[in-house]
């Protein structure tokens, strides 16, 4: 059996895009292979690991569980609406600057989930951060660096050095 | 194997009425979906059978928190970010606000819904234990109408539970009548967060004069589904809390509980660990002179 794919329209960094899909297409799938966003990894494919994580409708979500119909209508911002090469965004400069990042699998992940923490909590405590974050695993970095870059990302949006902000570790 | 997309048919009709129109069309031919943190692993595991999905997902009608004085009506599609976010379930319901912390990531909290949690009737479920010693109720609703039941009632057997195949989750109620109480929720798991319970204890009690004057015990994962410990309330309603006390309660808990060996735990493990709780809980009820 083979269901007729739906149009499905919704708007992924700020532009509105329309796809012609099987409603039961993960999110992931469209992004990478109908919009050829490929900054939007796939780890675990399971809602464990938080590679695939995108922001849909200002929450935090992983795009590997969610129907492409149920994205319909919505504002999705990926990796690649964070900043470009030539623009870094602060959370992408401090990952770079900390060494957050090692083989990057999970690094568009963590950025987003960075994204998302800082939006709702631009100053999380480190217990926040770590929060924030448990929905996203590295196994290169020890998560260390990668605490320590939300840290100095928050310190720099807040256009303050900070002594006495948040310390990973 | 992983699971075909083509193979599955999904839907949205954009309305509650739409939907429920639906279910009564062809009773039993839909399941609905509504975050997608359960369907879509098994989906994306290529063990999901069912052919016909009926998204809920955005339906504004199944989106809410009242509070109306002497309860609170939680939406069946309130998400667990919405209950964390707010207020009145942190005053009104804590142990069910705490529970609503545990449940996966942020990512998985802002989809996974209450109702989900609920009809997936996993006996592990999170938010289970609370609404159990809250006495909450469920409403449920088709074309025909809306009916309530006491959440007790509503687990069936493993994964089953006493929703008609026209029907819906369409709110869960929890009485405002607990503030007074002492209350306890806690959670063991492989690791702090991020893990799914080997057991889970939830606890309101009202103590008079040293005695128990009220009591309700749930836990998840020590049945088949999440349930009331009636027999070890029984051994404690009406009594002095005491050591003894404490002990033989344990005892009967530890009776009571009929967990199952499975790749998360063993069942001597799980009374075992659901006796400490129950003794945790407890000791917190002794008037603090009388703690060991």
């Amino acid at each position: 059996m083979s269901e007729r794919p739906a149009m499905i329209s919704f708007t992924v960094n700020g532009e509105k895009r329309a796809v012609e899909a099987p409603g039961m297409k993960r999110l992931l799938d469209v992004l990478r292979e109908d919009l050829h966003l490929t900054g939007t990894k796939e780890g675990c494919g399971e809602g464990e690991c938080g590679s695939c994580s995108v922001r849909m409708n200002g929450e935090l979500v992983n795009s590997c569980l969610v129907p492409v119909l149920q994205a319909e209508g919505a504002e999705i911002e990926t990796v690649e609406g964070l900043g470009r090469a030539e623009g870094l965004h602060p959370i992408q400069k401090a990952f770079l600057e900390c060494g957050g990042a090692q083989c990057g699998i999970c690094t568009p992940g963590m950025l987003m989930a960075t994204a998302q923490l800082l939006a709702v909590n631009p100053h999380p405590t480190i217990g926040e951060i770590r929060e924030g974050l448990a929905g996203n695993l590295c196994r290169c970095t020890g998560f260390k660096r990668i605490f320590d870059s939300v840290a100095a990302a928050v310190c720099d949006m807040d256009g303050t050095a900070k002594t006495g902000g948040a310390h990973a570790g | 194997m992983r699971g075909n997309c083509e193979a599955h048919e999904l839907i949205a009709p954009g309305s509650l009425a739409g939907v429920l129109e639906l279910l009564a069309g062809a009773p039993g031919e839909w399941t609905s979906i509504a975050g997608g943190t359960e369907i879509m692993v098994a989906h994306a595991a290529g063990r999901m059978r069912e052919k016909k999905l009926v998204s809920l997902w955005g339906l504004d009608e199944l989106r809410f928190i009242e509070n109306s004085g002497d309860s609170i009506a939680i939406g069946a599609g309130t998400t667990f970010r919405d209950l964390r976010a707010h207020a009145g379930v942190a005053k009104g319901a804590p142990l069910l606000a705490k529970a609503a912390t545990w449940i996966g990531s942020i990512a998985n909290q802002s989809r996974a819904t209450i109702g989900g949690n609920l009809v997936n009737g996993s006996p592990a479920a999170d938010s289970s234990p609370a609404l159990l010693v809250y006495e909450a109720e469920v409403e449920l609703i088709s074309v025909l109408g809306k009916r309530r039941i006491a959440y007790s009632e509503f687990h069936t057997g493993y994964k089953r539970n006493a929703m008609a195949a026209n029907e819906l989750m369409f709110a869960v109620h929890i009485p405002l009548r607990f503030a007074e109480h002492k209350q306890y929720l806690r959670k063991v798991g492989t690791r702090r967060a991020m893990a799914i319970s080997k057991v889970a204890l939830a606890g309101t009690a009202l103590m008079e004069a040293g005695v128990v004057s009220e009591i309700r015990l749930a836990a998840a994962s020590l049945a088949p589904f999440p349930a009331r410990l009636y027999a070890t309330e029984a051994a404690l309603f009406g009594r002095t809390l005491s050591e003894a006390a404490i002990r033989e309660a344990r005892e009967t808990l530890m009776e009571e509980a009929k967990p199952i060996d499975d790749i998360r735990s063993t069942a001597d493990y799980r009374r075992q660990v659901a006796a400490n709780l129950l003794g945790e809980f407890l000791h917190e009820l002794l008037p603090v002179e009388a703690r060991p």
